[in-house]
């Protein structure tokens, strides 16, 4: 490393790292009104350059309208065994399901 | 004219200059020595060359740099990155294309984008020598990239008023890439001036090397005044307080000096080039030009 | 454990997942789900052999697509039509797309893409075979687009009903920009085998290069291929390697045949009773010399990718260092 006098320096107290840089997860809008779905991650240390990745990788074919980048680490995750607690359908429950209400026949738009 | 004819032949103020013309000195220009140019030199003033000129510097601005950074897919410090710079290529030289073929169609003389692109040597290029200098390191690719990125937005937000339709789309089109471009390149000069002692030191070295070669970028000669009163060029010097202020700003953001003015290297813009755009064209043309005629 | 990404920290217990042997009743209950046609997602229960194998096998798949830039992007700056260069400089810049997809896929099992990265440079991960052949001509350019993505794309669309899921959504979003990959390459293919005798040459030359390593590709007969039970057993890979392969040359043989090409097989017939293009016997110590290091480009394609690697260890250093100081300046 060359001796540097102007004002950078390298991250205080250690060398600087040589990673594959953080993991971020990229989500994808395609189309107006379309919910934005996951499409993969990509790799960044800072949010603008995520973002810039995650365009690149996952939105350089144009149908892309929006975009949203989230630190991987940041993302709370169900657990596979909550599944049943928390997932299942109240099958037993019928006051979720439509068929519960009885309505007067031919009353439209319902 | 005789001024003009000076300027436009060398680009240095040398009456005549190089290529020494059949006839001798007086009137000589580039255009006259290059093949397909009309007989008696373009300093009649003919509106279609210099427009036919000023498309070529468009278009070689964007056909050398995107292939300077071709050169680095499969080698980029990281996988992001080999796509990132592969995108930008791929705008520049679709941009190239586009600039090439209403070049070719002005010209009328039926050469085609692959025509120009191939089949013309480094003394007929147009680009500025900022875009044909060898890629070097990282940092030079990326600060070269954003002296020209920054320049670009500015030109081609002003080329999109146009009154030639076609260059009035192309430089539309363009410039939504441009300004991507342009905050892809500034972010990396922020990241590499501001990151670690080596990466701040690489960036200011690229900086110093890469300064001189921006001032040909601003230069302005009778083919631009022409192409300006035509409606389809720009007065760049009328650029350089912008560009200034854009990277003025970035520079400071990362850490960087401005170098000072001085050495001001030109004469690409008349085809008057470094070493290294022979050298990037011999690797470029070589297939084409080993089978002329063919189709790919 | 990889704590950047929660989605490969373990759900459940640690112990299930770190037990030498796995619990009979988990196991019974993972093949299930998967004879089931489910789908295993990455914080989802499943044998410690099974996240190996899955890691082995994706890993190679991104470091083939990584490798397999190289190849090709030896003809990007000779690109003799603007055309093709914009083509050529898609395709390989989609090539290290599919490699980040399936990275990442990989990273859902918990183990970090430097990792990755350091066992392809140090040479003991594998890439495919087919990429340490050197491209000698512009026309190694097509054919490589019409075989070896031909190939894939066999390869790919069985994978994406992959059991597990980061890998199969992979394939998918792989499988759709695959055909532009094959359809150019074939396209370059049929120019050069109507146009000049030299040409042409060079056209039929690339194609007797290139299709013996192409149907290497799809690895040995299962008979000799160690891994290919249970990787069927458990859905990963779903149909056979002398199926692909067979399914590869009679798509392939009459495109071939269509643009004037042969194919450099005195064995290769036609069975009526098959409907199958039979071919000769595989020269398989070629491929053994090949993927043990010994192939024509081996030490070029991995000193290239070392070189990319440490060339670039400053920027990547940069880009950590500048994001620590923006925390940094965030968090003041």
């Amino acid at each position: 490393m060359t001796k540097d006098t102007a004002a950078s320096t390298a991250a205080p107290d250690r060398a600087p790292a040589d990673t594959q840089w953080g993991l971020w997860e990229v989500f994808t809008q395609e189309g107006e009104g379309a919910p934005h779905e996951h499409a993969g991650s990509v790799h960044a240390t800072t949010a603008e350059h995520a973002m810039q990745n995650a365009r690149d990788v996952y939105a350089r074919r144009g149908k892309v309208v929006s975009l949203w980048v989230v630190p991987t680490a940041s993302i709370i995750a169900s657990v596979p065994s909550d599944a049943g607690p928390m997932f299942d359908p109240g099958n037993d429950k019928a006051y979720r399901h439509p068929q519960f209400y009885k309505v007067p026949r031919g009353v439209r738009g319902l | 004219m005789n001024a003009e004819n000076r300027e436009r032949g060398t680009g240095n103020g040398e009456p005549g200059g190089y290529p020494p013309q059949a006839g001798g000195g007086n009137g000589a220009t580039a255009d006259s020595w290059v093949p397909g140019a009309r007989p008696g030199g373009a300093t009649s003033g003919v509106v279609e060359n210099s427009t036919f000129e000023y498309l070529l510097r468009l278009a070689d601005d964007r056909l050398v740099l995107g292939h300077r950074l071709s050169e680095w897919c499969g080698h980029a410090p990281i996988l992001e990155e080999d796509i990132a710079l592969a995108n930008i290529a791929l705008d520049l030289i679709g941009q190239a294309s586009a600039l090439l073929k209403l070049a070719g169609e002005i010209e009328g003389k039926g050469r085609t984008d692959d025509a120009l692109a191939y089949f013309r040597d480094a003394i007929e290029f147009r680009n500025a020598q900022l875009v044909e200098l060898p890629n070097g390191d990282f940092a030079a690719t990326i600060v070269r990239q954003f002296l020209f990125d920054a320049w670009d937005v500015l030109l081609l937000e002003r080329l999109t008023a146009a009154t030639n339709e076609s260059v009035a789309g192309i430089s539309a089109k363009a410039l939504k890439e441009a300004r991507y471009h342009l905050r892809h390149s500034a972010e990396w000069v922020r990241m590499l001036g501001d990151g670690t002692a080596e990466s701040h030191a690489r960036a200011q070295r690229a900086l110093d090397e890469l300064w001189p070669y921006t001032h040909e970028l601003f230069l302005v000669d009778a083919t631009d005044r022409e192409a300006v009163a035509a409606g389809i060029g720009v007065d760049t010097e009328t650029l350089r307080l912008a560009w200034r202020e854009t990277v003025d700003r970035v520079l400071r953001e990362a850490t960087l000096t401005r170098p000072k003015d001085g050495f001001a290297p030109r004469g690409g813009r008349t085809g008057r080039h470094t070493e290294h755009l022979g050298r990037m064209l011999a690797d470029m043309q070589s297939l084409a030009r080993a089978h002329p005629g063919a189709t790919w | 454990m990889n704590d950047k990404n929660p989605t490969a920290a373990a759900g459940a217990p640690d112990t299930a997942r770190r037990a030498p042997a796995d619990d009979p009743a988990l196991v019974a209950e993972f093949e299930a789900r998967i004879a089931a046609g489910e789908s295993i997602e990455p914080k989802d229960w499943m044998p410690e052999r099974y996240r190996k194998q899955l890691i082995r096998m994706m890993s190679q798949h991104a470091h083939s697509e990584i490798v397999g830039m190289l190849p090709e992007g030896n003809w990007i700056t000779r690109a003799p039509s603007l055309r093709r260069k914009m083509v050529l400089l898609a395709k390989v810049q989609d090539e290290a797309g599919h490699g980040l997809y399936i990275y990442c896929g990989t990273e859902t099992l918990g183990i970090d893409r430097e990792e990755l990265v350091d066992q392809l440079l140090a040479g003991t991960a594998k890439y495919s075979s087919i990429f340490n052949y050197p491209t000698l001509t512009w026309a190694d350019v097509g054919v490589i687009g019409w075989f070896v993505d031909g190939a894939a794309i066999v390869n790919q669309t069985m994978l994406a009903k992959a059991s597990f899921g980061p890998y199969a959504r992979a394939m998918v979003r792989i499988c759709k920009e695959e055909n532009f990959h094959k359809k150019q390459g074939y396209e370059s293919v049929a120019t050069l085998a109507a146009g000049t005798p030299e040409q042409k040459a060079m056209v039929q030359d690339a194609v007797n290069r290139w299709w013996w390593p192409s149907l290497m590709m799809f690895g040995p007969s299962d008979k000799d291929s160690p891994n290919s039970a249970e990787l069927m057993r458990w859905r990963v890979k779903r149909e056979s390697n002398d199926t692909l392969r067979q399914r590869f040359v009679d798509l392939t043989v009459p495109q071939a045949r269509a643009v004037g090409l042969t194919l450099p097989d005195p064995d290769l017939r036609f069975d009526e009773a098959s409907e199958n293009w039979l071919f000769g016997e595989i020269d398989w110590k070629e491929f053994h010399d090949v993927i043990s290091g010994n192939g024509p480009c081996n030490r070029e394609r991995l000193a290239a990718r070392r070189k990319a690697h440490e060339d670039g260890s400053w920027v990547r250093a940069a880009a950590e260092a500048y994001g620590a100081k923006r925390q940094a300046a965030d968090a003041a």
